[in-house]
């Protein structure tokens, strides 16, 4: 594992003013993997590409690359290459010229440069677009661009910065499937950077979950969903319920007045956890089989499913469930033991994971606070 | 657009009737006084006697030509630079180019001539320093210098204002891609610059071309411009037919050059 780290960030630490941006941060990096740094806007996500890309110089700590400190190598010398959140293609060149910039500074020869960018413009599905200018194209086509630009020069790793931002739903969906063959079929590391959970667990072999400067979590896409650290990533990846709990004693936890078998052990006997229960993986019963009883106050109709909240002893459980549970219904709710997970409790304990104040028009009105932020 | 067709109309009025009285009558009087002579007869005496002034034509474009390439050198870093700094920092240096804006044209082409004269600032400050005087003064070095210190700030100003709008993002993917500093400037802001250059030459080459005043002041009366043998024809010579034609070769030089820098631009834009 050790062997083939490409990128290693150690003890970074960086401040912009009084706003302490990443706090000790560490981070390795394998050869050929797509990892994803994920998290809302503010989390140090982009200051850490920005790092390994070395626009920003960290206050502390080092970044190997390939075994060698590189904190002082200027941007320009660095063996990695960045596609820019607005692409920033330059606007006075073409799109063969666009491609070719890095090459020309690398003194390639007319024919090598030539064969290099049409090669690029094949892998990203523009071929024939040589000679239109940026501003002609749409953003999609821009962001295709972009990429080619950045790997015409063959870069051991790439830098993604929210790539896909500024693209629409399902030409997002679209560009995340070519982004994931083109990794794969030219087999050098991405480095990515999002804040959206689901574009990370369908595209990266690693999760790296940010918060406040700090890495909350690093894992698979599947540990990360379904191992959750702490109440931060369990919230921020997906929909989670998250319950005070206290654990009995190894595979024992109780919570909202019940003891449920679950799968987690190690935990100290009489221990207070929080317990993570995913929407999906609970199931309604009639309210005299079931484990909890509560009575559905709101009812959203999401196509796939129904998501219900269903009140239980005062904490909003959401419950997505394909059965329609009309409001004011009383319901039954059963648990598997391997739909519980236990957390050790956290700073972010008692944050997430209560639907009581949930509404979607909230949801939506923060992720646009977010985007302007940014 | 139909909808405010007569709104706009009449609001369009008083510009139509400011230009017609101040922009076309005169046009129109040039081109009559031009192919007329004192009696109002048509004739093309004038045209014909411009080919005395085929020397002094050339000298104003010369003139015109070397300053503005002067201008563009010393305006092209400034602006760079005054861009780079932070905002707080831009507004001051650009107040402090637009400073001598606020004074007299005919005052600050005096004070030339008190700073060069062979007695003058600088002459006075050689002597005293123990250093033989330079003669400054009316020659065409003086000429040229009053022309790029009036129209610099002409220059500056319109590629400073593309240069700050110039997205950071460009630069750092310069960078990026392999480019060192000479490189991001060279292949990166000089290109993404040339719409505020293109516009910075014409602001200061057509009044360059067409000056008067800088030449008989700190020139001497020895570097006549186009623009003083205009001015002596309506001033002295009560020529108006000769002036005329003279003002009207000289405003289809400029139109010309004008012509060409757009098509530059026009092509800038394409790419641009």
């Amino acid at each position: 594992m050790e062997n083939n780290v490409i990128i290693a960030l150690k003890n970074i630490s960086v401040t912009f003013g009084d706003n302490n941006v990443l706090k000790d941060l560490n981070l390795n990096i394998r050869d050929k993997e797509f990892i994803t740094l994920l998290g809302p806007s503010g989390c140090g996500k982009t200051t850490t590409l920005r790092i390994i890309a070395g626009f920003v110089n960290p206050d502390e700590g080092e970044v190997i690359f390939d075994g060698k400190k590189i904190n002082d190598i200027p941007p320009h010398k660095r063996q990695l290459n960045t596609i820019f959140q607005r692409y920033a293609l330059f606007p006075h060149l073409n799109v063969y010229e666009n491609i070719a910039f890095g090459l020309r500074i690398r003194k390639q020869s007319e024919k090598q440069i030539k064969e290099t960018v049409e090669e690029m413009l094949e892998l990203v599905n523009l071929k024939g677009f040589n000679k239109r200018n940026i501003t002609s194209l749409s953003g999609g086509q821009q962001q295709r661009v972009a990429i080619a630009r950045a790997l015409a020069v063959k870069p051991r790793v790439l830098l993604l910065d929210e790539p896909l931002g500024a693209l629409d739903l399902k030409l997002r969906k679209d560009m995340q499937v070519e982004l994931k063959n083109i990794q794969q079929r030219l087999g050098i590391t991405f480095i990515y950077v999002t804040h959206d959970q689901e574009e990370a667990l369908s595209m990266s072999d690693t999760v790296v979950v940010m918060d406040s400067g700090v890495i909350q979590q690093i894992g698979t896409p599947i540990d990360i969903y379904n191992e959750p650290r702490n109440a931060f990533v369990a919230d921020f990846i997906g929909e989670s319920n998250i319950i005070d709990g206290v654990m009995i004693d190894d595979c024992l936890v109780d919570f909202s007045g019940h003891r449920f078998v679950c799968l987690d052990k190690g935990f100290d006997k009489n221990e207070a956890v929080d317990v993570v229960v995913r929407p999906e993986d609970v199931d309604v019963t009639e309210p005299e089989k079931g484990m909890l009883r509560g009575t559905v106050t709101s009812v959203t109709f999401k196509g796939v499913h129904f998501e219900i909240i269903v009140d239980i002893g005062g904490f909003k459980w959401m419950i997505q469930t394909t059965d329609y549970h009309p409001e004011g219904a009383n319901i039954g709710l059963y648990i598997e033991p391997d739909a519980i997970h236990i957390m050790k409790k956290s700073e972010y304990s008692g944050m997430f994971g209560d639907y009581s104040s949930f509404s979607e028009e909230f949801d939506e009105l923060s992720e646009i606070d977010e985007e302007e932020e940014e | 657009m139909r909808r405010s067709g007569t709104g706009a109309k009449l609001i369009s009025v008083p510009y139509v009737v400011w230009a017609a009285l101040f922009i076309i009558a005169p046009l129109f009087f040039v081109v009559y006084y031009s192919f007329t002579n004192a009696a109002g007869q048509f004739t093309l005496d004038n045209i014909h006697l411009l080919t005395k002034y085929i020397p002094t034509f050339l000298r104003s474009i010369w003139f015109g030509i070397v300053a503005t390439l002067i201008c563009l050198l010393i305006a092209f870093p400034t602006a760079y630079i005054i861009s780079q700094k932070s905002d707080k920092i831009q507004r001051t240096m650009i107040l402090l180019v637009m400073l001598p804006m606020w004074m007299s044209f005919l005052i600050r082409t005096y004070s030339w001539m008190a700073i060069l004269q062979d007695t003058g600032l600088i002459n006075s400050f050689l002597v005293k320093i123990g250093i033989d005087p330079v003669h400054m003064i009316n020659t065409g070095g003086a000429v040229i210098l009053g022309m790029v210190y009036n129209f610099l700030p002409y220059m500056i100003m319109p590629i400073y204002s593309v240069m700050a709008k110039l997205d950071f993002s460009m630069v750092e993917a310069a960078q990026d891609l392999g480019s060192n500093r000479i490189n991001v400037i060279r292949r990166c802001i000089i290109p993404m610059s040339i719409p505020g250059v293109i516009s910075g030459i014409t602001m200061v080459f057509v009044p360059s071309v067409s000056t008067f005043y800088i030449s008989q002041k700190l020139g001497g009366g020895s570097f006549d411009l186009i623009g003083d043998v205009i001015e002596r024809q309506f001033q002295q010579s009560y020529n108006y037919n000769l002036g005329a034609s003279l003002s009207l070769v000289l405003m289809i030089l400029i139109l010309l050059s004008m012509a060409v820098m757009n098509h530059f631009s026009d092509e800038g834009e394409m790419v641009i």
